[in-house]
């Protein structure tokens, strides 16, 4: 992350009052500026910046943070509190025609995500709702904005339709739903053009369509590292068109996304979704009450555990806690372990998700290279049954055919049979360690 | 001499339609900002931590970033107090001052570096939908304009639609665009690309890339791949490497401006979609923090809509109505 978090801000401030003994008005308005300089660096706008800074003030000022042993937590409490009470705390769904199709048209600026997003959330509401969707390419200014769609229904393998760069996009639109009403699609995506909002030719052709097709939802697509400026865009695309709600994109930038904040708070309309990468299905439901944390720097512990528990297999996990008790650890339980973390996405991803992860020294920056873990499984593919059974075996000859087939060194090879060892030997003392416990009360572990 | 004075002087030999575009594009900046200092100027007629503080509010909705805008507040307290300025309508110049100095320090380093023995390599980064394709559409365009020959190279072999787009771009210019198939190794392209700016001896091969957030280490090393591959093909190659960047963005245009330098060195910046309602002032803070030029910027959809970044016209641009204003004195 590149700011250092609210937590430690905050901490810093209390060590400045720490001495006095009482907590005074003063000492409030120190805090309080942190939280307005950290939200401020998270790119929430100003003005709510103001507002809630002043929401704050009043809960803060009141007793139940002067008189708090913790006056610290309780801040971080009150401003958590206020925040979530500001984003909402329900995830918000899909409006689904009561009568299909569905029709659901997407809008925004340039370079926002439109297209992109098109293709995720047709890709979603077809894997998640089970439907069948048609994507209509309405984007007749960017050039190839339409082969950009086509290729994206080609890898989704689902229709595409488009009237070709010349046609005047109502008439896309008007003529996609038909389509999919012929074709009996139960949902509509309209992919219009990005468009600034202040131009007000191309905003009136989007409440042309808009007027044409109905839509249930007018989806705001918004770049999550948008900038102050982010409350004009929302503001007039709301104003233009009463939009629906908003899909916040590039979320998996290292962006602290305060614009949700800003766009949440001049709108009122809901955040749907949130894209995190730059695969089809990078998609999720938007959870107002991460994303608060994530503003703050608090770490988004929730969605942590909630992605390991969707990519760990539970069942494997009681074998191979099994296998550590007794251990009968093997080279090939380690690769297993190794592609179930790889499951869970990229490890910095989850690194930055554990809160006072940024504390941690050395690993405020740290990058992990995904290169790094498929060498250690080339180099455990490439072992014998019987060599990944009892790694003792592998003498300097099989090393060599290892490292050759694995396209690895021999040292490397070296490298990953000291780690398991040292693993094991570890294992070993941590076994050791609670049945020594139970017997003697004993530690037996090396710097003890 | 009034700081008004003395820029109108330096501006008067200008071209009408560069400042007149950059009044365009920048109309909705200069509105903003510029209003709001007047309207400041006249609510408060004593320079005191009140009026430092909204101006502080109106850098701060300008995206400059806390930091910056801090430090710029600390100069000109400084200033304020040594000039021994009491009313805020002698702090107006002050303000417009401190704000140029900060973006005008070498008038060559905005410049593009081309090499003036042989092509001219730039290479083009930037996160994903900053407007990378359509800037070298618009790049291609300008020194084929100048009379230059243009190769553009296809780099972009990830986003769907990509490479379509750079070719539209490249049939609107009139230059040929050298592209593998989607999917395929962008150094591949880029090598290919090199090769055949070699043996047509073109001034200047543009070679685009995929869009990227500066945080996916993988990516950032396929770049530095890229980067090194134009740099073996051709010593003292790429002649720039610039980061496009979208005036919309936040704070987090320094971490794309820190990561992507990094990895490719990056020479300098074009700030695009400069025509929104978005302020531009990440400028002010890269400029401060990370010490990098902008070279150019873009203000439409047009393929003119390109201008290399002029330090003067753009502050000109941001203050001509505080110009007309305080040059009241003037005429």
């Amino acid at each position: 992350m590149a700011f250092e978090s609210l937590a430690d801000r905050l901490q810093e401030t209390f060590k400045k009052i720490r001495g006095k003994g009482k907590v005074s008005e003063a000492d409030v308005k120190e805090m309080t500026r942190e939280v307005r300089l950290a939200l401020l660096e998270a790119d929430v706008n100003f003005k709510v910046v103001k507002d809630f800074i002043n929401k704050v003030k009043e809960r803060a000022v009141g007793q139940e943070v002067l008189k708090s042993l913790t006056p610290g937590q309780q801040v971080i409490k009150v401003v958590q509190d206020e925040l979530t009470e500001l984003m909402g705390s329900e995830v918000s769904k899909l409006k689904i025609a009561q009568k299909p199709p569905t029709v659901i048209m997407l809008v925004g600026l340039q370079g926002a995500g439109k297209t992109t997003t098109t293709g995720k959330l047709a890709n979603y509401v077809r894997k998640q709702l089970n439907k069948n969707p048609l994507l209509v390419a309405a984007d007749v200014y960017r050039p190839a904005a339409i082969k950009q769609l086509e290729t994206l229904g080609k890898q989704l393998n689902m229709p595409v339709f488009s009237l070709g760069d010349q046609a005047n996009p109502v008439d896309i639109a008007k003529q996609g739903l038909e389509k999919a009403k012929a074709d009996h699609h139960d949902i509509v995506f309209i992919d219009t053009a990005g468009r600034l909002h202040i131009d007000e030719a191309m905003m009136e052709e989007l409440r042309q369509i808009k007027a044409a097709v109905n839509p249930d939802e007018v989806i705001l697509v918004v770049d999550a590292m948008t900038g102050q400026d982010a409350v004009n865009v929302a503001e007039s695309f709301n104003e233009s068109l009463d939009i629906t709600g908003v899909i916040l994109t590039k979320l998996d930038a290292d962006t602290r996304g305060g614009a949700a904040l800003s766009v949440k708070a001049v709108t009122g309309k809901p955040i749907k979704f949130a894209a995190t990468g730059e695969k089809l299905d990078a998609l999720e439901p938007f959870y107002p009450d991460r994303m608060a944390s994530r503003i703050l720097g608090m770490g988004d512990v929730l969605s942590l555990i909630e992605k390991a528990q969707a990519s760990v297999d539970e069942e494997k996990a009681k074998e191979m806690e099994k296998k550590l008790r007794d251990l009968s650890f093997t080279l090939d339980d380690f690769l297993d372990q190794l592609a179930q973390i790889r499951k869970m996405g990229p490890l910095e991803d989850l690194l930055a998700m554990m809160p006072g992860m940024n504390k941690v020294k050395g690993l405020k920056n740290v990058k992990i290279d995904e290169k790094q873990l498929s060498h250690i499984e080339a180099i455990i593919r490439s072992m014998t049954p019987q060599e990944k059974a009892d790694p003792d075996i592998i003498n300097a000859s099989r090393k060599k055919r290892i490292a050759n087939g694995s396209g690895t060194s021999i040292q490397d090879v070296n490298r990953l049979l000291k780690q398991f060892k040292d693993m094991k030997k570890m294992m070993k003392q941590m076994m050791g360690m609670t049945k020594g416990k139970k017997k003697k009360g004993l530690f037996n572990l090396p710097f003890m | 001499m009034s700081f008004f004075k003395k820029l109108k002087e330096k501006l008067a030999g200008q071209k009408e339609s560069v400042t007149s575009k950059f009044k365009d594009g920048l109309s909705k900046t200069r509105h903003s900002v510029a209003q709001k200092v007047n309207n400041l100027v006249k609510r408060y007629r004593k320079v005191d931590e009140e009026f430092f503080e909204e101006l502080e509010e109106i850098l701060i909705t300008a995206d400059v970033g806390v930091h910056t805008v801090m430090d710029l507040i600390d100069e000109l307290k400084d200033q304020a107090r040594s000039r021994n300025i009491k009313e805020t309508s002698e702090l107006q110049d002050v303000i417009i001052e401190v704000l140029a100095k900060m973006l005008t320090k070498d008038e060559e380093e905005t410049k593009l570096r081309l090499n003036p023995d042989g092509t001219t390599v730039i290479l083009m980064v930037g996160v994903n939908g900053v407007g990378k394709t359509t800037t070298i559409g618009k790049l291609a365009n300008r020194f084929k304009q100048e009379g230059k020959s243009v190769l553009l190279a296809a780099g972009d072999t990830f986003r769907a639609g990509a490479i379509d787009q750079l070719e539209v771009w490249g049939k609107r210019a009139g230059v040929d665009v050298i592209k593998h198939q989607e999917g395929s190794d962008p150094a591949a392209v880029i090598y290919d690309a090199l090769q055949a700016a070699k043996s047509r001896k073109v001034d200047v091969l543009i070679c685009d890339t995929a869009g990227r957030l500066q945080n996916k280490v993988n990516l950032m090393k396929e770049l530095e791949k890229v980067k090194r591959v134009i740099s073996r093909e051709f010593p003292g190659a790429p002649h720039e490497v610039l980061l496009a960047l979208d005036a919309t963005t936040g704070q987090n245009a320094l971490s794309q401006a820190k990561e992507f330098g990094k990895a490719t060195d990056v020479t300098g910046i074009v700030l695009t979609k400069l025509d929104g309602t978005a302020k531009g002032g990440i400028v002010f803070a890269i400029r401060h923090e990370l010490d990098l030029p902008v070279k150019f910027v873009t203000l439409g959809e047009g393929i003119d809509d390109i201008q290399p970044f002029d330090a003067d016209a753009f502050v000109y641009g941001l203050f001509s109505e505080m110009m007309t204003e305080a040059g009241g004195d003037a005429e």
